[in-house]
């Protein structure tokens, strides 16, 4: 699955994980995981890649599990409309 | 009258307690000018109204009469002001006092006080009581509202709309009742507090957004900074917000001060419908908000460009203003001697420069 990320281009993203909607003035924060996938959101990446260089890059085991956290935070994005 | 960098301008509404008077933040943003070498005067209601005691800030400051008692009664003190001060330019910050000094403006202008506020018939288009029929001819939308005059319109109006409610005073003051026994009594005591009509309106679920303009009075807007309060007083007045990249309520407010040919400052309330999207007009106040010296931070200076428009000096459209500029708000102790408070108290005034001197 791949998301529209033309919202998520439009955010102010810091490399502390300190996250700005300039359209809303929203601020969100997120860990390192959480500024992982949305560099991939933002790059134009499907879920199920983000995935897999998230848990090459942290050193996780159990692709479902990282599968589900990234659909799970894919979704709280959405709750926000930041992706449709 | 001098060039607008020299000139003295006075600025009303230096009341800055938790529910803020925009003075304290226009004159901050006049102070923001580097070239400016003229004087500013705080006016105000109060010899306690904090901002005659911000440090730095005021060259000299003066009492007015409370609105109530009358225009004639505000243009004498206005008049002794000029005599005494060398007031030149004139910025109302207030609701309460727009409405006598766009009546008045004739007659500063004869005295030497220049001004640059709204037409009355503008200022009577933007009320509360009239703005679906502004929506109208802005081509925006509000919450569907009726202004009331008794009691017992409030209850049909529960009928009509459904509940929660949002009820508001005239000129100022809203409040969100849950039931007709609620919504009678907020209509009693805005009636009380205010006066009549009251404004009942639908209540809408949603996000708040703000956007301070000036009006170049020819249908075009000088400069428009929208923001988002991050954080409310108990009585929902921002202590923290940031400005936003707001397409369409820069778009929906240019339409607004062209529909009205508004002429000066004013400050849009929108709400944005959660289920929808939906971009609603609350409210139009006519006047500078109290954080506009967001806007001068974020690159537009409205209140200067209100000096310069009101001295005759063209002012191009502003440049785009930096989205994600915050402010925080902060209470403090002003501490000094009793000097300032003692001039107002026994002269209604106080001139630490010599300003008259000085001009």
């Amino acid at each position: 699955m791949s998301s529209d990320s033309s919202r998520l281009r439009q955010l102010a993203v810091s490399e502390s994980g300190f996250v700005f909607d300039p359209l809303t003035g929203h601020t969100f924060t997120v860990n390192a995981a959480g500024l992982a996938v949305l560099a991939g959101l933002k790059a134009g990446l499907d879920v199920d890649a983000i995935a897999v260089g998230l848990g090459a890059s942290f050193e996780v085991e159990g692709g479902e599990d990282v599968r589900r956290d990234v659909d799970d935070f894919v979704l709280r994005l959405r709750e926000h409309g930041l992706v449709k | 009258m001098r060039p607008p960098l020299e000139a003295v301008v006075a600025v009303t509404g230096m009341n800055a307690t938790d529910n803020p008077a925009p003075g304290v933040a226009v004159c901050r943003s006049l102070r923001a000018v580097p070239e400016f070498r003229g004087k500013l005067v705080g006016l105000g209601y109060d010899a306690l109204d904090p901002g005659f005691y911000a440090q730095g800030l005021l060259d000299a400051g003066a009492i007015l009469p409370y609105p109530k008692a009358g225009r004639l009664a505000m243009l004498d003190r206005l008049r002794a002001l000029r005599s005494e001060l060398g007031i030149e330019v004139l910025l109302p910050t207030l609701d309460s006092e727009l409405r006598a000094v766009a009546a008045s403006e004739r007659e500063l202008a004869e005295l030497g006080i220049a001004c640059f506020v709204p037409r009355l018939d503008a200022l009577a288009a933007a009320t509360k009581a009239r703005l679906p029929e502004l929506a109208g001819r802005g081509g925006f939308r509000t919450p569907d509202s009726e202004a009331v005059g008794h009691a017992e319109a409030v209850r049909t109006l529960v009928d009509r709309l459904g509940l929660p409610l949002v009820v508001k005073g005239v000129f100022y003051g809203a409040t969100i009742v849950h039931s007709e026994a609620d919504a009678v009594l907020a209509f009693h005591q805005f009636a009380a507090s205010w006066g009549l009509p009251v404004i009942v309106q639908r209540y809408v679920a949603g996000e708040e957004y703000n956007v301070a303009a000036l009006g170049d009075g020819e249908g075009a807007l000088v400069g428009a900074v929208a923001m988002r309060k991050m954080a409310l007083t108990d009585k929902g007045k921002g202590w923290s917000g940031v400005t936003v990249d707001g397409p369409d309520l820069l778009r929906t407010t240019s339409s607004l001060v062209q529909a009205l040919g508004w002429r000066g400052g004013l400050e849009v309330e929108f709400l944005r419908e959660r289920a929808t999207g939906e971009l609603y007009v609350l409210e139009v106040n006519p006047r500078f908000p109290a954080w506009v010296y967001l806007a001068t931070g974020a690159g537009q200076n409205l209140p200067w460009a209100y000096v310069m428009l009101a001295c005759g000096e063209p002012v191009p459209e502003l440049p785009p203003y930096r989205v994600g500029t915050q402010f925080v708000r902060i209470s403090l102790d002003q501490v000094q001697d009793l000097a300032t408070y003692g001039a107002l108290s026994a002269s209604g005034r106080f001139d630490s420069v010599g300003v008259r001197r000085a001009s």
